[in-house]
């Protein structure tokens, strides 16, 4: 019968999958609401923890946002063929991620009214400044560079666009890590590797969401994955994931060594109770060794695992980013060394932290933004890499 | 004289005498508000000198800090504290202390640099302040403070004090009672010293009380080594 068709079936999937993504969406605005109603009373966020469960959400978004564009850039910048036809679809995830970060980050402001202050003063010293240009700077060449891909008379444009996006991203993200290595007193940030870090972060953030998406539309279009460019695109997440992995551990192998870094890395790795616990189960466990077994093992690295594997290293990207922003904030200032310290204001003090329903009501609005955006998207528009590759039977 | 001009002599008086009481309250209310318009000069420097010998049983001037700025004195997490006192032991020699803590009105300060819209300022004369119109309470300040003096306004505030603005998801710190240094007056945590320990004055000029006490008594500002230049220094720690 008709009705029962696959492609009836399929159509109200799809706006099911709309109205789903657009309740969250409308429940993270719910959350602004009331966080604009009532202040920031109503979230865990206080005067220790300044920064907390939505700063983890638009962080992970934007960093991918960045990093979704590995894909393109080499297909356009390094003229890998395989690459090419995934640019686009790289291009329109990037775009969602961006928007769905922008919106928890704008939203969760004291005064979001206020987001028009913000683009018309600018603190030439403020790398938050900074980052509103590289923030409507992505959106702009991402959304040309785009265009250049899909619209055939625009094709020789492709590499010079791609060669700027490459560029901006770059820098995009070494400004998203500046955020943190330019607090110069707090001991957990304040590091030139930060910027670093985070490039090679949104390389292995970008390519596991870029699986998810990529998995979910073969997926949907019944088409299986050409085996051979599964198996580059995985072992090129592995290798990132270890590159990630790697910059992690030089991060906290240099406070090691410095004497007056290694009691906040006690707490960080061994006694700050959820922070260390979130660090090695979630980061490096889940979001790192797992994957990597997943990826590498020779009876494994089937799309499913590949998928299995991506999903991991998204939960353990959450997992870090806790630890780093708000793990990081709970350890208490150092503003008396070498001083035991107690005050009303909860000087040499562990920060206490309890996210709110709020937060995550925004954090998964800001991420139901960013999936409207890319079903909407690959909806409309032809995101299928072009390559042949074989039916599902 | 025609009974006219009498009569149009006498309107002109009327209507000039309740034009001027019409106008001049206002003309008052204009200057009380806008108080003493010449701008602050670089040539002061507002700072401070804490003895912190007898700050071991006393809180007063944060007391009298919350009394002036209209803050609650509330101590959750969430609540606005713009002074606070913190006590000390030194890990190695278990010498105990205790200092008012606040705002350190630095020189090159962190705040003033990642503030992306400029609401975080210094003045000329060297108060650090956030411009409550400009703040959008994004808390990159908070995070930049070494000296965790800034608080973020978590609630919608009621009954504030007119001199002293703040508002609902704004960040704020310490003015160095800028409404009433402005009017020649000390600020509240100094007046309040039972001790007068807390010594207020231009640090700029080579013959006010504090900079001739500075020049003759060791003092420190707090993380010296990050080299912010404090306008607040410390005596005893």
């Amino acid at each position: 019968m008709a009705n029962h068709s696959p492609q009836r079936f399929k159509t109200r999937l799809y706006y099911a999958l709309l109205a789903a993504g657009g309740l969250v969406a409308m429940m993270g605005l719910y959350a602004a609401h009331m966080m604009e109603k009532y202040g920031h009373i109503i979230t865990g966020m206080n005067n220790q923890i300044v920064w907390g469960m939505p700063h983890v959400f638009a962080i992970f978004m934007i960093v991918t946002a960045s990093g979704v564009l590995n894909i393109a850039s080499i297909g356009s910048v390094f003229g890998k063929a395989v690459y090419k036809g995934r640019a686009p679809l790289a291009g329109m995830l990037s775009i969602a991620l961006l928007a769905g970060g922008l919106a928890v980050l704008m939203l969760d402001l004291g005064r979001p009214d206020r987001i028009i202050v913000a683009a018309t003063h600018f603190n030439l010293t403020s790398v938050f400044a900074w980052n509103i240009v590289l923030y409507s700077g992505l959106f702009t060449f991402v959304a040309i560079y785009t265009w250049t891909l899909l619209e055939r008379r625009m094709n020789r444009w492709i590499k010079p666009a791609g060669l700027v996006v490459f560029a901006w991203r770059i820098i995009l993200t070494t400004g998203t890590g500046l955020i943190f290595a330019f607090l110069v007193a707090r001991q957990a940030y304040a590091s030139a590797i930060l910027p670093p870090m985070f490039l090679i972060m949104s390389f292995t953030w970008g390519l596991a969401v870029f699986h998810v998406v990529q998995s979910a539309m073969y997926t949907w279009n019944n088409r299986i994955q050409d085996p051979v460019i599964l198996k580059r695109m995985k072992n090129l997440l592995g290798i990132f994931v270890l590159g990630t992995l790697y910059m992690v551990a030089v991060y906290h192998l240099s406070n090691l060594y410095f004497a007056k870094q290694t009691a906040f890395e006690h707490f960080i790795l061994l006694s700050g109770g959820i922070y260390p616990w979130l660090f090695w189960s979630g980061y490096v466990v889940l979001g790192s060794l797992l994957p990597l077994l997943l990826i590498y093992h020779p009876s494994l690295g089937k799309p499913k695992f590949v998928v299995l594997a991506s999903l991991m290293v998204i939960v353990g990207s959450f997992s870090l980013l806790y630890v780093f922003i708000i793990g990081g904030q709970a350890f208490p200032l150092d503003i008396f060394p070498g001083y035991e310290v107690t005050s009303t204001f909860w000087d040499g003090q562990i920060g206490q932290y309890q996210p709110s329903l709020y937060e995550f009501l925004l954090g998964f609005g800001g991420l139901a933004i960013a999936f409207l955006i890319t079903t909407i998207g690959v909806h409309a528009l032809n995101f299928m890499p072009p390559e042949q590759t074989p039916q599902r039977v | 004289m025609s009974d006219t001009d009498e009569q149009r002599r006498q309107f002109l008086k009327t209507s000039v005498g309740a034009a001027a009481v019409a106008i001049a309250p206002g003309m008052l209310m204009f200057d009380m508000a806008h108080g003493d318009t010449e701008p602050v000069s670089s040539k002061v420097r507002w700072g401070m000198l804490i003895d912190t010998a007898n700050c071991a049983d006393c809180d007063k001037c944060v007391k009298a800090c919350n009394k002036e700025n209209g803050l609650s004195g509330g101590l959750s997490p969430t609540d606005s504290q713009w002074m606070r006192k913190v006590e000390l032991k030194d890990m190695r020699t278990g010498r105990q202390l205790a200092l008012p803590m606040m705002c350190q009105h630095c020189a090159e300060p962190p705040c003033v640099d990642v503030c992306p819209t400029g609401a975080s300022f210094k003045r000329a004369d060297g108060i650090v302040l956030v411009d409550k119109h400009l703040c959008i309470g994004c808390r990159y300040c908070m995070m930049a403070c070494p000296y965790k003096a800034r608080s973020f306004v978590h609630e919608p505030l009621h009954d504030q004090k007119p001199d002293v603005p703040r508002g609902k998801g704004t960040v704020e710190s310490c003015t160095m009672c800028v409404q009433r240094v402005d009017k020649g007056k000390i600020p509240a945590c100094a007046e309040a010293c039972p001790n007068k320990s807390i010594l207020f004055g231009n640090l700029n000029d080579p013959d006010s009380e504090v900079s001739r006490k500075i020049r003759t008594v060791a003092s420190t500002q707090v993380r010296a080594d990050l080299g912010l230049d404090t306008g607040i220094r410390y005596q005893g720690l």
